[in-house]
């Protein structure tokens, strides 16, 4: 008699059926937003090179509500990027002191807050200084 | 009968049939401290024989009884009736897995690639007996003990996406256990393993998900193991790079 075996299907929206799933595929899809924000400073970078002409075509585009708009909607969406992950270092990487395993939220501070913290102060500080 | 009841929809399928997998509906015998398991039980004694599922030991120890209840992984001896109770229980089985009968699971996939990382102590020499035991303290115990609670219940492979869209990922329970054989300072296996480790299909295939760690029953904590043997063969890679000479 033939025998059959039975595997259950996928489906292509198989990250609808779990909640995890779909906090997994936002914090995966916002990094498409940090991609388009590099492709926008690449733009910045070109119109420096390319005179000041260009330069004022950048400043004018970026004043464009819709601009702010996107801008504003992908600063969101990469500091959530930025938090998931954060929230997940202690996970990748406990830390021990003195051979005791310090709390998450800790490990997280200090492995990922603090040190965000310290750059970004550091670039505001050189920003705000020579502007 | 008594007066209340539960509904439990429960996956069928027959390897002789067409193929085809059908749901069949069976009224329970509701009781605050019945479990998924214990109504499955009554079905097979009161109703119908054939039903076919594996269960053991009855208390989450030998992990044979993962099913999904509701969609989600669980063990039936752990899921309580009371948590779902009015509403109708589906019950299938583990997802992702092929179905041989009812809610019985192929597992020969998964004891391959359990076998893949060696889940046993290698020593390059085996010491003398009359040296003693090997030593370990209560810290190097520690670096590795979550890991040896894993009884294989498979629930994490059923909770895993990458595990149902690869179907050479070894998986979130073997490389969980990889890990607490490499991180077993008895063991000096760690480079045996270490191809299996560090392929797609190893610790790299996953994409941490993460759910895998929520299912477990034993608070094993897989998704956290794959992503420390990233890095463990992260730094590996360094060391060989930037030190050739050095040992592997």
């Amino acid at each position: 008699m033939m025998k059959h075996r039975y595997q259950t299907p996928m489906g292509p929206l198989w990250f609808l059926k779990r909640e995890g799933y779909r906090r997994f595929m936002v914090r995966e899809m916002t990094a498409f937003a940090m991609a388009a924000f590099l492709v926008y400073l690449l733009y910045w970078l070109r119109a420096i090179g390319d005179g000041y002409t260009a330069f004022v075509q950048m400043v004018e585009l970026t004043r464009n509500p819709v601009t702010v708009t996107l801008l504003a909607l992908a600063f969101g969406a990469v500091l959530y990027h930025s938090i998931t992950w954060f929230n997940l270092t202690p996970k990748i990487m406990p830390m021990y002191v003195a051979e005791e395993k310090i709390p998450d939220v800790w490990a997280a501070i200090i492995m990922g807050y603090l040190p965000c913290a310290a750059v970004t102060t550091v670039i505001l500080w050189s920003v705000m200084r020579t502007g | 009968m008594p007066d209340k009841t539960i509904t439990l929809d429960v996956f069928r399928f027959q390897p002789e049939g067409d193929g085809k997998a059908t749901f069949q509906k069976f009224d329970v015998p509701y009781h605050d401290h019945w479990v998924v398991l214990d109504a499955l039980n009554w079905i097979k004694d009161e109703v119908d024989g054939t039903l076919t599922y594996r269960w053991s030991c009855r208390m989450g120890v030998c992990g044979s009884c993962g099913m999904m209840v509701d969609g989600v992984p669980k063990l039936t001896c752990a899921a309580f009736l009371k948590d779902y109770y009015p509403s109708p229980v589906r019950v299938e089985p583990l997802a992702y897995f092929p179905v041989e009968r009812d809610l019985v699971i192929d597992m020969e996939g998964f004891l391959d690639k359990l076998k893949s990382i060696r889940p046993w102590l290698i020593r390059e020499q085996e010491k003398p007996l009359e040296d003693g035991v090997y030593l370990q303290s209560p810290n190097e115990l520690a670096s590795f003990k979550q890991y040896t609670m894993c009884i294989n219940c498979l629930l994490c492979y059923a909770a895993c996406p990458v595990v149902g869209a690869e179907e050479d990922f070894i998986g979130p329970a073997a490389i969980a256990i990889a890990q607490r054989y490499n991180l077993d300072n008895r063991d000096q296996g760690e480079h045996l393993r270490a191809d299996a480790m560090a392929s797609d299909e190893g610790a790299w295939g996953c994409t941490f998900v993460g759910e895998c760690s929520e299912v477990c029953p034993k608070n094993v904590d897989p998704a956290g193991a794959i992503q420390r043997a990233k890095v463990d063969n992260t730094k590996d890679w360094y060391k060989r790079m930037l030190m050739p000479w050095g040992q592997r």
